[in-house]
């Protein structure tokens, strides 16, 4: 019995993982630049296949995860100077729309280059295998996931919490007017922080592909989750996605095992419920009253 | 001044042609009737987002689910109830109705992310839900077994779409006729002013909530009547009508067409539809690209969308004029 | 025979966790009243006006107008009951012209801005009375103009139009000479000067010109609690004000 219960908690905690990787990005971003961005699953997808084309051409598979984070980082780059920059005073429904663009466009390129089928990465042998930990054989892919993403989070917990670079981060999220005013680059701050969003993204697109499969509609089919993770947690907030991303992975995974039927819209009717008595999420940032 | 002169001749013209056309269509299209029947139950579903989301500002993406239940109830209707395909859109619209006046009320006090959020945990419930209940619904396969009733006895549903089209032209008429009338009226411009500055209007004594609320049901029932009437032109309600990437699909076409054009929606839907059809020939995903470009090149330069060419037209031409006289 | 104030505030208290921005404010304005409500940056004045316009709410007191609580009533109620603001950051519909901006807070008071039928002659009448009350404001001229092209001093001045087309009995006007230019500010003066007798009105401001031309009365609000009021010759001799404007000239 007991074995269950962590067999599905590990489950649950590990693909909470993969979901906090690629949605502290969107949530930081949401927060500090207030633009709804519904193309962050994109990003999480564009490292995916990077990562699935070099391992299955022999690459090695962490420096293929870090291709992907690059990868993904310079797309970020790219699109928040080109298209998205325009956006910020444009309004939420202009970003809504024009992010659904870029989906679109990111699922026409990807089916036309790689085809419409799943997309394998390729992991090393040894986190393919079962590994006994104790009281029964689980996945090393799992606990892979774990392991990178605790230490992932732990890193960023330590910057955004213990650095300047955090303490700006913090400031320019509370407000950003004022920030300007004490002569922060807020843009600076923005762009960077969003490339860095995507990279994770990236990355975790790369790592979670055996979660997460990669196909030309993951962008599309993902995207409600990562928003979820946001909303969830609260705009903005680091621990929030954390938090939310974990109990996203564990409700979802125990949903499965116990009630595989009713699963998928009990996980969005306890969201919806949660959003009507949180409506700024579990942990919102605390913002200038 | 010549221009002037014909401006208000020009503006019924303007207003006559998209039912010209309609009309024109449904003697000349032959084989591909159905295909204009589609465009124009996109149309209706794309106007209902436009009052909503266009109109009153309501962050939403979850219009889907007033789609697919309208298209569902019209199909159990059919089977269950009676075979009169009226009276099973009536209940289609009613239906959808009802849904969208209790999800409104609980959800319409919320706005941005999160509001956009519950829509789409809303519309994410409803269809995970048809997707199990296979005794109700017929899951994947789909509700099966749809016979409608001639309409007023006369009308026969067959295989050449004549019927279908017709009836779903009369129907987008109607509702063209509701949503102009409400986007004229006091009540529209209200949400206007909701849409662009809630604050502002509740230092004016809007009851703003209840005005959401109303828009809200409306755009349902109109959404509702749209998926009552894709059920009734295909005899077939799949899972595919509660699909999420509808609502964006409908905003993609209200993007292209123009946001708050009252024409935004026949403009768009036309639109996406010929280029689907024309890029799906070149290779079946090469329209997704065109499309999202087409999307992202609409939001960035054509504020208006397409309709607005003809704003960016004539502000170019006073430009190249010298400026044009002060109002 | 003394008559009733427009609204009555007693006791008025409000705390943000352990940031106290009201503490036990008591306050009466008849009609007809020009009261100024004055104070350091920071000293709750905006925060008064948002919790007797409803968009906070109290923690303790009341507010009365017409014999009637209204502390818990939403803002629109409250509009309904005679009680109308500005802001002190213009809150105009930028897509709307003048006139429309006018006329949907006509349509709004006169009770059918919710018709979508039946509503051709009303709403010209809304146009008519929207037309009049810019002509009383003296920017009739900019009638058809969307408002994103006003020129400001003629944007704070359309803000007071639309709060004084709601027919209000008490009007809170916050700013309305904030970030006029000075060279436009006198056409402020003149419209606040040209305001109905009736109406009781309480003004925030910063511009002690305007405090000292407009105000019968004057309350000075420090850190949520009113320090002193009085007449303005009694407030520019005050010590105590003096000494927490240190620095400011008072008159």
């Amino acid at each position: 019995m007991l074995s269950f219960i962590l067999t599905v908690l590990l489950d649950g905690i590990s693909y909470g993982m993969i979901l906090f990787l690629i949605s502290v990005g969107l949530t930081v971003t949401m927060g500090l630049m207030r633009v709804v961005n519904l193309a962050h699953g994109a990003f999480a997808m564009i490292g995916g296949y990077v990562a699935g084309y070099l391992t299955q051409r022999g690459g090695n598979f962490y420096l293929s995860t870090i291709a992907a984070a690059i990868a993904a980082g310079a797309m970020g780059a790219v699109s928040e100077m080109t298209v998205l920059r325009p956006l910020y005073r444009k309004g939420e429904l202009a970003q809504v729309l024009l992010t659904i663009g870029m989906v679109f466009v990111a699922t026409g390129t990807i089916t036309e280059l790689f085809g419409a089928f799943p997309y394998p990465v390729v992991f090393p042998d040894y986190l393919t295998r079962p590994i006994n930990i104790g009281f029964r054989e689980y996945p090393a892919y799992r606990l892979f996931l774990i392991a990178v993403g605790a230490v992932i989070a732990a890193a960023l917990w330590f910057l955004v919490e213990r650095s300047i670079y955090g303490a700006r981060l913090r400031a320019a999220v509370d407000n950003a007017r004022m920030a300007r005013a004490v002569g922060m680059d807020v843009n600076f701050l923005f762009t960077g922080t969003f490339i860095v969003g995507c990279a994770l993204a990236g990355f975790g697109g790369a790592i979670g592909a055996g979660i997460l499969s990669l196909e030309p509609a993951y962008a599309l089919k993902y995207v409600v989750l990562f928003l979820v993770v946001v909303a969830v947690g609260g705009e903005g907030s680091f621990e929030g996605s954390f938090v939310a991303a974990m109990a996203l992975g564990i409700i979802d995974t125990v949903g499965k095992y116990f009630v595989p039927l009713a699963a998928p819209y009990l996980l969005y009717a306890a969201v919806f419920v949660l959003l009507l008595w949180r409506p700024r999420g579990l942990l919102p940032p605390k913002s200038v009253a | 001044m010549p221009l002037k002169s014909i401006a208000r001749p020009l503006a019924l013209a303007g207003h006559a042609l998209p039912w010209l056309i309609v009309i024109g269509y449904f003697f000349t299209a032959d084989y591909y009737l159905s295909f204009g029947t589609e465009i124009m139950i996109w149309i209706l579903f794309a106007m209902s987002l436009d009052l909503a989301l266009g109109y009153a500002g309501i962050l939403t993406l979850g219009h889907a689910a007033f789609f697919g239940v309208g298209a569902y109830a019209a199909g159990l209707f059919a089977i269950h109830v009676s075979p009169d395909p009226l009276l099973g859109h009536l209940a289609a619209i009613a239906l959808a109705a009802l849904l969208g006046l209790m999800t409104g009320a609980m959800i319409l006090h919320t706005t941005g992310v999160t509001l956009l959020m519950l829509t789409l945990a809303i519309v994410s419930v409803i269809s995970q839900y048809a997707n199990q209940a296979n005794d109700l619904t017929g899951g994947d396969n789909g509700l099966q077994g749809i016979k409608l009733a001639p309409i007023f006895g006369r009308f026969e549903f067959n295989l050449f779409g004549q019927t279908a089209y017709v009836y779903t032209a009369i129907v987008l008429f109607i509702w063209f006729l509701i949503a102009w009338r409400i986007v004229h009226s006091p009540f529209g411009r209200s949400l206007g002013g909701i849409r662009q500055n809630p604050r502002r209007m509740r230092a004016i004594g809007t009851p703003v909530w209840w005005r959401l609320l109303a828009i809200y049901t409306i755009s349902a029932a109109m959404a509702g009547s749209a998926g009552a009437l894709s059920a009734d032109a295909t005899s077939f309600v799949g899972l595919s009508v509660l699909d999420l990437l509808s609502s964006g699909i409908a905003a993609v076409m209200l993007i292209l067409g123009g946001v708050r054009r009252i024409y935004g929606a026949f403009v768009g839907a036309t639109i996406y539809f010929v280029v689907q059809d024309y890029t799906a020939k070149i290779s079946p995903f090469f329209w997704e690209f065109v499309v999202g470009g087409m999307l992202m090149a609409t939001v960035l330069f054509l504020e208006g969308g397409l309709m607005d060419l003809g704003n960016v037209a004539r502000r170019a031409v006073e430009r190249w004029r010298g400026g044009a006289d002060d109002a | 025979m003394t008559a009733a104030p427009a609204i009555s505030v007693r006791g008025l208290c409000k705390s943000f966790g352990a940031l106290v921005v009201a503490q036990a404010i008591d306050l009466d304005l008849m009609p007809g009243a020009r009261v100024a409500l004055i104070g350091p940056n920071g000293a709750g004045k905006t925060t008064f006006v948002n919790l007797l316009t409803g968009f906070l709410r109290p923690d303790l007191g009341t507010i009365e107008m017409q014999g009637e609580n209204i502390e818990r009533l939403a803002p629109e109620d409250r509009v309904r009951r005679g009680l109308a603001r500005t802001h002190q950051i213009n809150t105009l519909l930028l897509e709307n012209t003048v006139r429309e901006n006018v006329a949907i807070a006509v349509a709004e008071r006169e009770g059918f801005a919710w018709r979508a039928l039946r509503f051709a002659r009303q709403w010209r009448a809304c146009l008519d009375e929207a037309q009049a009350q810019l002509e009383q404001m003296d920017i009739g001229a900019a009638a058809e103009r969307p408002v994103a092209g006003l020129p400001y001093g003629q944007q704070r001045l359309l803000e007071i139009a639309i709060a004084l087309s709601l027919k209000p009995r008490v009007l809170l006007l916050d700013e309305p000479a904030a970030g006029v230019p000075a060279h436009e500010a006198h056409v402020i003066h003149e419209a606040l000067n040209r305001l109905p007798d009736s109406i009781a009105i309480l003004i925030i401001e910063h511009d002690m010109d305007i405090v000292f031309r407009f105000a019968q009365e004057i309350v000075v609000l420090v850190q949520g609690r009113v320090l002193t009021r009085g007449v303005p010759a009694a407030i520019s001799a005050d010590p105590q004000v003096r000494a927490v404007y240190l620095g400011k000239t008072v008159v």
